[in-house]
């Protein structure tokens, strides 16, 4: 691919884009698959379910949600 | 039209590997032939079986709203992508289980095995975990102990609730054997395993004071400590000065590890549980990627026959014939009943829609059987000279390498001396001899297929992160089991005295996690102390136990599609039942009555007290002997217990189906009722 020709840098642009799309795609599944971005979807529900209503900060949220995860059978042999 | 395509494509690569592998006998097979096999069955069960049980007998519904949907409180209960919940169920059911049972079971030659972890996980595993799964979807996400209570009577919550509860016990003692028997005389291995504990930790206190809740980072953290931990491990064993500090007894380590349990028990989570649970899910998740990489570019020739000798039932690593005891003995990489807990505990509280159950309930555990197929593989790729020498215990080959060699040599599976030494200085270990239950002659096998994959120089790091990995395994397992079996065993003592139902009182907490402890600790003890190993008394008691569980889950599956209008289906869910109660006890028939030493435990019992008596014992067994009698007595009891509870509560279910067949009136169902999903989409997906 030469990028001095014209047409072909945007096309070279594109495909940069595409694959900074796909890489922030597989951030996104990362997070959630971990749990990394439990707190921001617990705050997205929180203020849609109850506007106005004070919500659990960050470090609370987190030992709370360990706490539930451990207290049942979440590990197999 | 390309489906159809694929699955014939699929359907005859399956057939073609397992013709292979049929007419391979009696020269070398390559392990390709069977990842094919495995790799097709799975799919073809996922989309045929498993998309038939969905629709005609589980009668998924998607537009039908889940609990997610119609309890979603953002915390417990949230609607969740299914590729999301597909990565959760299988972190949460994938444990040790997998790598230690296919191990043991290569005794029998390799394909035995294979035969039944591919037909149990899709004619068993696969249909339990989704039949619960649904079942509990159905139920607000009622757990099996409420779905037991709720469908077959009181007396099914009280069995599954004991039966979880003995299971947790016997499990935890027989992890924490195997986690002994990595690190005994071991300093490499043992100052990796130490040091992964306050690597956790450091992990905990990061996720929660520093920066809380961000969980990528701190995994990121963990993983670089645990590589200093193991190369760490590898600079302390090279260091004469060091290496001391860390060399220690198997009584010893054993103390360390119900010191470790006790700890994990009573600590808040987030200090030491949840951080190290995120680095096994990691170590976990990246061992399964490069082990299948592994597999695919070393394509290794397996070194075990097809089938051994030892289908007689004269196995060095655990007594009995191939039926009942390769079924006990594979467990949970064909049949889990611990996942049935798993399946009605977090898992359906995060299902956004009942189409999702097929990919996430079979599909995770035919993943499950995968890695329980690898694990075969790293076992039988390795001269079975080798290892038989590292899995039998010294009670059996005999206790000096030269009397071990000897017999296994005389067995037809010639190994020596040197070839053992060799292989330990290459792995950085003193000696493979005796290092039984599974985990060592597992990392041994990984650790070569890696070397050959990704470069042979490193074969002692690897076969270290290979031990590390399984260590990080087992105690997460082991940790996480004994902090819940704390919560059960607080819930039963509530019903004697209430207060010590209270999960934060401190005096209670203490007093349960000891009494749990306690009870683990004394099976690690007599398996430290047997000098058969005590690996081939726990893992058939453990096996034993989880199929119980597997068949309590069937039971209440079949109790309800019987009650359903799917009756004429119940077969899916009754013949894997049957099947499991017949190998369960048999199985415990014959640990209970055999009058073979190695096998029946009272037979053994009264051997041993014989031999006691008669002054005929060296000093050093005489002395154990008390111990291990009383011990065998117990097994021989708690596995009669087993059966008894197992019996009631498909008798239980038997009672519904007669009920049922002569239009008696039943229990209520306790499905909830139908009501519309609106979440986007749920109305124009397509059932399954």
């Amino acid at each position: 691919m030469n990028s001095s020709e014209p047409g072909s840098q945007g096309a070279w642009w594109r495909g940069a884009r595409a694959a900074l799309r796909r890489a922030a795609a597989v951030v996104r599944l990362l997070r959630t698959l971990s749990g990394d971005d439990a707190y921001e979807r617990y705050r997205a529900h929180h203020e849609q379910a109850h506007p106005g209503a004070a919500a659990l900060t960050r470090r609370a949220f987190y030992e709370d949600a360990q706490r539930r995860k451990w207290s049942g059978v979440s590990r197999c042999c | 039209m390309p489906r159809k395509l694929i699955a014939a494509v699929l359907a005859i690569l399956g057939a073609v590997a397992v013709g292979a592998i049929a007419l391979h006998r009696h020269e070398p097979i390559n392990a390709l032939w069977i990842l094919t096999a495995a790799v097709c069955t799975y799919l073809l069960g996922l989309r045929f079986y498993g998309a038939w049980i969905a629709a005609q007998v589980l009668t998924v519904d998607a537009t039908r709203a889940t609990p997610a949907e119609r309890l979603n409180n953002g915390r417990d209960f949230v609607p969740t992508h299914r590729a999301i919940v597909f990565g959760h169920h299988f972190a949460a059911i994938a444990g040790p289980g997998p790598l230690v049972g296919p191990t043991l079971a290569a005794q029998f030659g390799y394909l035995p095995g294979t035969l039944w972890i591919l037909v149990g996980a899709v004619l068993g595993g696969c249909v339990q975990d989704m039949t619960i799964l649904l079942l509990s979807i159905r139920r607000d996400g009622r757990s099996l102990g409420r779905m037991a209570h709720d469908e077959l009577g009181p007396f099914g919550g009280f069995a599954a609730l004991i039966g979880t509860l003995l299971i947790m016990m016997i499990l935890s003692a027989v992890l924490g054997l195997v986690i002994v028997n990595v690190m005994k005389h071991s300093p490499w291995a043992t100052f990796t395993v130490l040091a992964t504990i306050p690597a956790a930790a450091l992990v905990g206190l990061y996720l929660r004071v520093w920066r809380p809740g961000r969980v990528l980072e701190g995994t990121l953290l963990g993983v670089v400590l645990m590589f200093l931990a193991l190369v760490g491990g590898g600079w302390v064993d090279h260091n004469p000065g060091l290496r001391g500090l860390f060399d220690f007894s198997p009584l010893v380590l054993a103390g360390f590890v119900m010191a470790y349990g006790f700890c994990a028990a009573i600590l808040p989570v987030w200090l030491l549980l949840a951080p190290r649970d995120y680095l096994s899910t990691f170590l976990k998740a990246g061992t399964v990627v490069l082990l299948a990489v592994a597999l695919v570019l070393a394509h290794p020739q397996l070194r075990m026959p097809a089938v051994t000798q030892f289908i007689d039932g004269t196995g060095p690593l655990f007594a009995g014939k191939l039926f009942p005891f390769v079924f006990i003995t594979i467990a949970c990489g064909a049949v889990s009943g611990f996942h049935a807990l798993v399946a009605s505990g977090t898992t359906p509280k995060l299902i956004s829609s009942e189409a999702d159950v097929r990919l996430v309930g079979y599909g995770s555990m035919a993943l499950e059987s995968f890695v329980a197929i690898m694990a075969l593989i790293a076992a039988t790729l390795l001269d079975p000279g080798v290892f038989f020498a590292i899995n039998a215990g010294a009670g059996v080959v005999g206790a000096t390498p030269q009397a071990a060699v000897h017999t296994i040599t005389s067995w037809g599976f010639p190994v020596t001396v040197e070839q053992m030494q060799t292989l330990s200085a290459a792995m950085g270990e003193q000696t493979l001899f005796a290092r039984t239950g599974g985990a060592p002659s597992l990392a041994v096998g990984m650790a070569s297929l890696f070397g050959s994959s990704f470069g042979r120089g490193m074969l002692a790091l690897w076969y270290h992160f290979a031990i590390m990995f399984e260590a990080v395994f087992l105690m997460a397992t082991l940790d996480a089991g004994t902090r819940v079996g704390r919560f059960m065993l607080q819930d039963l003592l509530g019903h004697l005295w209430a207060p010590l139902g209270r999960t934060s009182w401190y005096p209670s907490v203490l007093l349960a996690s000891a009494l749990l402890v306690g009870a683990w600790g004394y099976f690690l003890y007599i398996g430290v102390i047997d000098p058969n190993g005590g690996v081939n008394i726990l893992w058939p008691l453990f096996g034993i136990a989880n199929q119980m569980l597997a068949a309590i889950a069937l039971a209440v599956a079949s109790g309800i599609i019987l009650k359903s209008r799917q009756a004429r289906y119940a077969l899916v869910t009754l013949l894997p039942l049957a099947w499991l109660a017949l190998v369960t006890t048999t199985a415990a028939w014959q640990k209970v009555a055999s009058p073979d030493v190695r096998l029946g435990l009272f037979a053994a019992a009264a051997d041993l007290a014989g031999k006691l008596k008669s002054g005929t014992l060296a000093p050093a067994r005489a002395a154990i002997a008390p111990q291990l009698i009383f011990n065998q007595r117990l097994d021989a009891w708690l596995t009669i217990l087993f059966t008894a509870i197992l019996w009631f509560v498909i008798l239980a279910m038997i009672r519904v189906g007669v009920r049922r067949l002569r239009g008696l009136p039943l229990r209520h169902s306790s499905e909830a009722a139908y009501r519309m999903s609106l979440l986007a989409g749920a109305t124009t997906r397509v059932s399954p």
